[in-house]
Formats: C-alpha cells, sequence, structure tokens
C-alpha cells in the first residue's frame, strides 16, 4: 500500500512497454501482406483439418491469384451461428467464404447477408448433387449457398443385438420395432435426448418420415407461418419420444445425450441401435477396433411399416458474405474447394460425407466407408429441417417442450405449436 | 482484475476508518485548508482519466440497451425495427419464463451466499489464527479456488458429475439416491446443487478473505478484556468479535450476492440452462446473442440491471444504518 516513487515509476515503465507492443502489432498487422494477392478468409467450422487442407490445396491451384486462409468458428452449431450473425449483420468485409450450417441458411439469406450466388457458380455445383443439399442451398425459389458436404443419420445396429432378437435387418425397420427388440433384450437405444439441436434432429425426422413438415409454408413471414407441429402426426412422434424416455429405452443418461454420449452408449454392452452421423463409424475403428464385426448398418427406421423413412439432413454450405470484398474471387474458390476430388478426399480423411454424388465412386472413400451407398440413398431420401428465418426460435422450442424425453406426452405437439406462434408474435419469451 | 487481497484489505480499511469520519463530520462542518483542496483537486486529476473511461465503456453501453429496449428490433431484420414503447417490458413481466427466471437467480443467490458466509468465516478465524509462517501458504491454499478461471472450474466440475465421463457416481454410489445412472444434469434440483456447491467452492476464499480483513480490525484489547471478564468463546464471538466486524460482513454480503445475482459461466458450461437451471443473465444472453432480439434482450438486461442496483441500493442502506448505530449516535 506504501507509494514509495520506485513504485510509482514501474507501472509507467510498464505501460510504454505494452503501449510500443501493441503499437508494433498495429502497424505490423497492416502492413502485412502487401503484395497485392487478395486475401481471402474461410470462416470454418471445427474438423479434422481438413478445410485447411482444401484452402491450402485451393491456393496453390489459384497460382497467385487468391490466398485462402482459414478462420476457426466455435464448436457448437448455434455459437457458429451466433458469431456469423453478428459478423454479418455489422458487415464485416472479411466474410469472404463462410462454412454454414443447413438450418442457418434461411436466416443469413433473408436479410440478404449473403452475396448472390453467380449462374455459372450454381451450374457447376449444383449438378449431380444429393437431393437434400439442394433443398438446403435453396431459400425462395433461389441458389443462395454452395453445397460442399451433406451428411445424414444411419441406423447403426449391433448385428449380435438383432440376430438375438430375430430382427431381420435386410428390410427396412420401424421405430416400434428396435423399441421392442431393446425391451426383449434388455439393451438400449442411440438416440439424442439432449437438449439441443440433436433434438431438433430427431423430432423432425419423426415428423417427415409420415410426410409431415414441421413448417407448412416455408419462407413465409412472421404472421403467416403456418406449422403442422399438432397434427397426428406429432402425436405419433410424441409417443416413440415419449415412450424411449418413460420405459428408460434410451438409457439413463438419455436427458443429457449428445451424438458422442450415443456413441459411448452403442459401444457398451448395453448398445443395440443407434441413429447417428457416419462419422461413428472412423471413430469406433479407432477407439474399439474389436467392435467392428459387430457393427451394421442400415436406413434410418421408419414411423410407418409402408412408408420411407425421411433421414436427417445436415452437412455444410458455403456461403459468401455480402460485404466481402472480392466476392466474384470468393466464388471462384468455393468452386474450387467444392470439386468432387476436394470433397472425396474430405470424406476419406475426415469422415464428412460429399454432396456431390460422384464422390461416392472415389476408390479411397469406398475402402474407408464399406457404407458409401447407403449414405447417399439416405441423403437421397433425406429431409431438411424446417427452412424459416425464423429457425432458431422453431428449433429452441422444440428442444425445450420434447426435452427431457420423458416428459414429453401427447399435449407437447399442441403446446409446442402454441408456443412457437406467441413467440413469434412477441408475447413470449424463449 | 483486482487483487482479492488487496481489495478485502481495502474494503476492510474502508470500513473501518469511516466511523471516525462520521463522527468528525458530525462534530460540525471545518472550513477546508488550502491543503485539503489541493489534495481533492489532485484526486480529482488522478482518477478522472479512469472515471471518463468508464462513462465510456459503462454509461454508453447502459444508455443504449436502455434506447433499444423500446423497440422491437431483430438483428436479422434490421429493416423491420419498430417502436414499441415498454411493450417489451410487459411481455417480460407477465412471462411466466422470467418470473421462473428470477426465482432460481434468487434462490442460487441466497444459498450460496449464506453458505459462503459460515464456510467463509470459518476459513478465516482459521486463517487468523494460524501461527504466522504457515499464514501465507495458507492463504494462498485458500486462494487457488478463486484464482482457477470460472469456465475452466465450471467444466472441472461438469466432466467430474457427467454420467458419462463422470467420477462422482463411481465414487458416491454407496450413498443413498446416488448410483452408476445418476444424472446430474438431467434435471432441475440435482443440476441446480452442482451448479450451486461449485458456485460455493470457487468463491468462498473471496467471501473469507474479506472477513479475515475485517477480523484483522477487531481490536486485540476488546477480546483480551472479554476474555479477563471470563466471557465465553461464544460470548467473545457473538458480542464482541461479530459486532465489531459487522461492516466486513456486509460489504463482503454485498459483493458476493451482486456477483452470484448476475451467475453465468457454471450454468451456461454445465446445463446451458436447459431443464430449469436458466438464471436471468442466460435469459439475456439467450435473448439478445442467441435470438437476435436485439429490443427484447436490450429490456431483459435493463431489468436485469435494475435488480442489482435494487440489491446494492438495500445492501447500501442497511450498510449505513449500522455504521451510524456504531457512530455513538449523532
Amino acid at each position: 500500500m506504501s507509494d514509495h516513487p520506485v513504485g510509482r515509476s514501474r507501472p509507467k515503465a510498464l505501460v510504454g512497454v505494452v503501449v510500443a507492443a501493441l503499437a508494433a502489432g498495429v502497424i505490423s498487422g497492416c502492413a502485412g501482406d502487401n503484395t497485392g494477392t487478395p486475401r481471402l478468409t474461410w470462416y470454418i467450422n471445427p474438423d479434422d483439418g481438413g478445410q485447411a487442407t482444401i484452402a491450402q490445396r485451393c491456393t496453390e491451384v489459384a497460382n497467385g491469384k487468391y490466398t485462402i486462409n482459414t478462420a476457426l468458428l466455435p464448436r457448437d452449431a448455434s455459437a457458429q451461428r451466433e458469431q456469423l450473425a453478428r459478423r454479418l449483420a455489422a458487415g464485416d468485409k472479411s466474410m469472404d467464404i463462410m462454412s454454414l450450417d443447413p438450418p442457418f441458411v434461411p436466416e443469413l439469406a433473408e436479410p440478404g447477408f449473403l452475396a448472390p450466388v453467380p449462374q455459372p457458380v450454381i451450374d457447376a455445383t449444383t449438378s449431380d448433387v444429393v437431393d437434400g443439399a439442394i433443398a438446403a442451398a435453396t431459400w425462395k425459389d433461389t441458389v443462395v449457398a454452395v453445397p460442399f458436404w451433406a451428411n445424414t443419420q444411419l441406423l447403426w445396429y449391433r448385428k449380435s443385438v438383432a440376430q438375438e432378437a430375430g430382427l431381420d435387418m435386410t428390410q427396412p425397420v420401424t421405430w416400434d420395432q428396435i423399441m421392442d427388440v431393446a425391451r426383449s433384450t434388455d439393451t438400449e437405444l442411440g438416440v439424442q435426448g439432449v437438449r439441443s439441436e440433436s433434438m431438433t434432429v430427431w423430432v423432425n425426422a419423426l415428423y417427415e418420415s409420415q410426410g409431415q413438415s414441421i413448417i407448412e409454408n416455408p419462407g413465409a413471414s412472421k404472421d403467416e407461418v403456418r406449422l403442422g407441429l399438432d397434427s397426428p402426426a406429432g402425436a405419433e412422434a410424441a409417443r416413440v419420444i415419449g415412450t424411449i424416455g418413460r420405459e428408460g429405452l434410451g438409457g439413463p443418461g438419455l436427458s443429457t445425450a449428445n451424438e458422442n454420449a450415443s456413441m459411448a452408449l452403442f459401444q457398451s454392452d448395453r448398445g443395440s441401435f443407434m441413429v447417428n452421423w457416419p462419422f461413428v463409424w472412423p471413430a469406433t475403428q479407432e477407439s474399439q477396433p474389436e467392435l467392428i464385426e459387430d457393427i451394421g448398418w442400415a436406413i434410418y427406421p421408419r414411423m410407418q411399416a409402408d412408408r420411407e423413412s425421411a433421414p436427417p439432413i445436415g452437412g455444410i454450405l458455403l456461403g459468401v458474405g455480402a460485404h466481402s470484398e472480392h466476392p466474384d474471387l470468393a466464388y471462384e474458390a468455393v468452386t474450387c474447394i467444392v470439386s468432387v476430388e476436394n470433397q472425396a478426399y474430405y470424406f476419406s480423411s475426415n469422415g464428412n460425407p460429399p454432396a456431390k454424388k460422384a464422390a461416392f465412386d472415389d476408390p479411397a472413400v469406398r475402402e474407408k466407408f464399406p457404407m458409401a451407398d447407403v449414405i447417399r440413398a439416405s441423403l437421397d431420401q433425406s429431409a431438411p429441417r424446417p427452412q424459416t428465418q425464423y429457425y432458431n426460435e422453431v428449433s429452441t422450442a422444440i428442444q425445450q417442450n420434447w426435452t427431457p424425453a420423458e416428459a414429453v406426452t401427447a399435449q407437447t405437439p399442441k403446446e409446442t405449436q402454441e408456443f412457437i406462434s406467441a413467440v413469434l408474435r412477441g408475447e413470449r419469451l424463449l | 482484475v483486482t487483487d482479492p487481497v488487496q481489495e478485502a484489505d481495502r474494503v476492510a480499511t474502508d470500513t473501518t476508518t469511516r466511523p471516525g469520519e462520521v463522527a468528525r463530520r458530525s462534530a460540525g462542518k471545518p472550513v477546508k485548508s488550502e491543503r485539503a483542496k489541493a489534495e481533492t483537486r489532485l484526486g480529482w486529476w488522478l482518477a478522472g482519466p479512469a472515471f471518463v473511461i468508464m462513462l465510456l465503456v459503462t454509461v454508453y453501453p447502459i444508455l443504449q440497451a436502455l434506447f433499444d429496449s423500446l423497440f422491437s428490433f431483430r438483428l436479422t431484420a434490421p429493416g423491420d425495427r419498430e417502436f414499441v414503447g415498454l411493450g417489451n417490458y410487459g411481455v417480460i413481466l407477465t412471462d411466466p419464463v422470467f418470473w421462473y427466471d428470477l426465482g432460481i437467480t434468487v434462490l442460487i443467490t441466497i444459498i450460496t451466499v449464506a453458505v459462503e458466509l459460515v464456510l467463509g468465516f470459518a476459513l478465516a478465524l482459521v486463517m487468523n489464527s494460524a501461527i504466522k509462517n504457515l499464514r501465507g501458504p495458507l492463504r494462498t491454499a485458500i486462494l487457488v479456488p478463486y484464482g482457477t478461471i470460472t469456465v475452466v472450474s465450471a467444466f472441472a466440475w461438469f466432466y467430474a458429475f457427467d454420467i458419462n465421463t463422470g467420477y462422482i457416481n463411481n465414487w458416491f454410489a454407496w450413498l443413498p439416491g446416488i448410483s452408476q445412472d445418476t444424472a446430474w444434469f438431467g434435471s432441475t434440483a440435482p443440476a441446480l446443487f452442482v451448479i450451486i456447491i461449485s458456485e460455493i467452492w470457487k468463491t468462498t476464499p473471496f467471501i473469507s478473505l474479506l472477513l479475515l480483513a475485517g477480523l484483522a480490525q477487531v481490536p486485540g484489547e476488546l477480546t483480551e478484556a472479554a476474555k479477563v471478564d471470563g466471557a465465553t468463546w461464544w460470548e467473545r464471538m457473538s458480542k464482541v468479535i461479530l459486532p465489531n466486524m459487522k461492516a466486513a460482513i456486509m460489504v463482503a454480503v454485498l459483493f458476493r450476492a451482486l456477483d452470484a445475482f448476475r451467475i453465468f459461466d457454471n450454468i451456461f458450461i454445465m446445463t446451458n440452462g436447459a431443464y430449469g437451471t436458466e438464471t436471468l443473465s442466460l435469459l439475456a444472453y439467450r435473448t439478445s446473442i442467441g435470438r437476435l432480439e436485439i429490443g427484447m434482450g436490450s429490456a431483459v438486461s435493463v431489468v436485469l440491471f435494475l435488480c442489482v442496483i435494487l440489491i446494492s441500493f438495500i445492501a447500501i442502506k442497511g450498510f449505513r444504518v449500522d455504521l451510524a448505530g456504531r457512530g455513538g449516535g449523532r
């Protein structure tokens, strides 16, 4: 507490050092890369290094025309959206290329945050692409983003359990069938019951598998949105999720189970069936190679025995920011990034399935992912999550009302529908 | 970031010197000397720049939030911005979500502050009576949790209790109500329990330091005199020590209550507000950052701000009354 002179002069010196360091940083920051080559920034979601490698490759292909630098977004999809939306709204000029989760595309496209896609780029990047990915890239009948990779959930199963229960896995199976198997063999189902985006993925797939969409008129304004939650399909979806919750078929950790937790459950002795993304295949090969022989895969389970299921679709689309200083170069870079070779490389190295069908025929892909054909079929059959500029409200409301799974009842769809309507009208907090 | 030890010392010095000041002031206003004036001027010169910066970085955003809270304004629909007056406040104050979150916030505040006060006082006593060359290491050891970054400690607690990665279920499965299958973050009560004990673990050191400073200010003669008069330990504690450090206790409670009321990190990491564990800070975050509803989110923030002011007001009012009482009556 003493104020002798020595004690005073020290902070001053320190301040001087800090100011000098900051100034040096600013100067070097401004002076950086003055060679005239436009530097594009690609905001990427975290992966196993695939996007950084592709950025490198395309920089080499560009041969001095541009360079691509990657900038890492948060791991959580909703945190990615928050950062992208805030930067775009603030007119950030560095938003050259962005890796976008499909449900966020409408929200960013609606206010004009995305630069229009030139027709030649549309032609080059949407031919021979799985249907689900094109649907996700389209907003109000216009292509607003470029499909990069497309993800889908498969039904993974333990061959020993299916055999024990006598379930013929060469035929499509239903949710009721796998629930019966879990009951009769005293095993647990790997589903994602945590209150997060994965819950919306599950709920949406159960609706779409019955031909019912959660939003019946995509693109409608706040007052005109028609919700399909409160419907016979909703009653069925609530029955499946509620039953799995109440009977403990999803294991004791269901209410906090995300994709990784489901995988851990599936790999344990209590595992039987699991709906999950293909990343589980390389992950299991690495962590528990002895299990690989016992693991089978099939298309996402049906709701009705006679109706094809609508598996969830995810993946990443590439968008170009409206305030980018080099939109033309950015789209040129995007075209390079989504080439068949790069998509095949991304699949075989990082486990993320391509949007272009041709990439599935790559030998490296076939060797690493014996289920490539099933993934491609699943992608073609998939249905996107509700397309709306109010996606966050819709999804959060679903997550809040449909978790924990054991509390889901026949009333849940109706309550969710009324809640979303009130939130959109600005009469309720979310 | 202020050094808690210094902060505790400073606060204690403030609060214990003030009774004298009050007495001096009440004795009649002395005319300010030249020297006092010069000192005041120097004080302004020293504190001025910091004061201006504080105004810029706190008052400006507060005013901006007040202004934004009067609009229906969504970041992704800037064109649809619309003046709604106090409409946002109407929605908030009539919404069960707000009242529920307020209830959870108050619950967490009361429990953590009460428990921390008792634990912190015990730790302060231990530190106070520890032999001299043990004091330094002891202080440091007790301070470690407070030095941990909240997000880091939240992750540590989360992974310890998590049903998939945690060891708590393994260790404590012999206790009734805990088994291998206990999902701590799957429902309100256990999740709040973990949130509260992690909060207590982390901030008890802070409160104990404030109390230690208060304890050090209790004149040794008083306790000794009481001892000579035959007072028991309990009597010395309740009649001599506690009344003499009332001010320090009030400050500790105020600081911690304000802190606890704004709890965010722990909950954000552990449950992200799921299963009835949402507090007002999380609601404000989710509304303005998550939903990008700047208008409604600002309104929630303003309400949170008013709550914090209310707590400060109540605490400071109580604090003054106490000081006046100790000043020996006016």
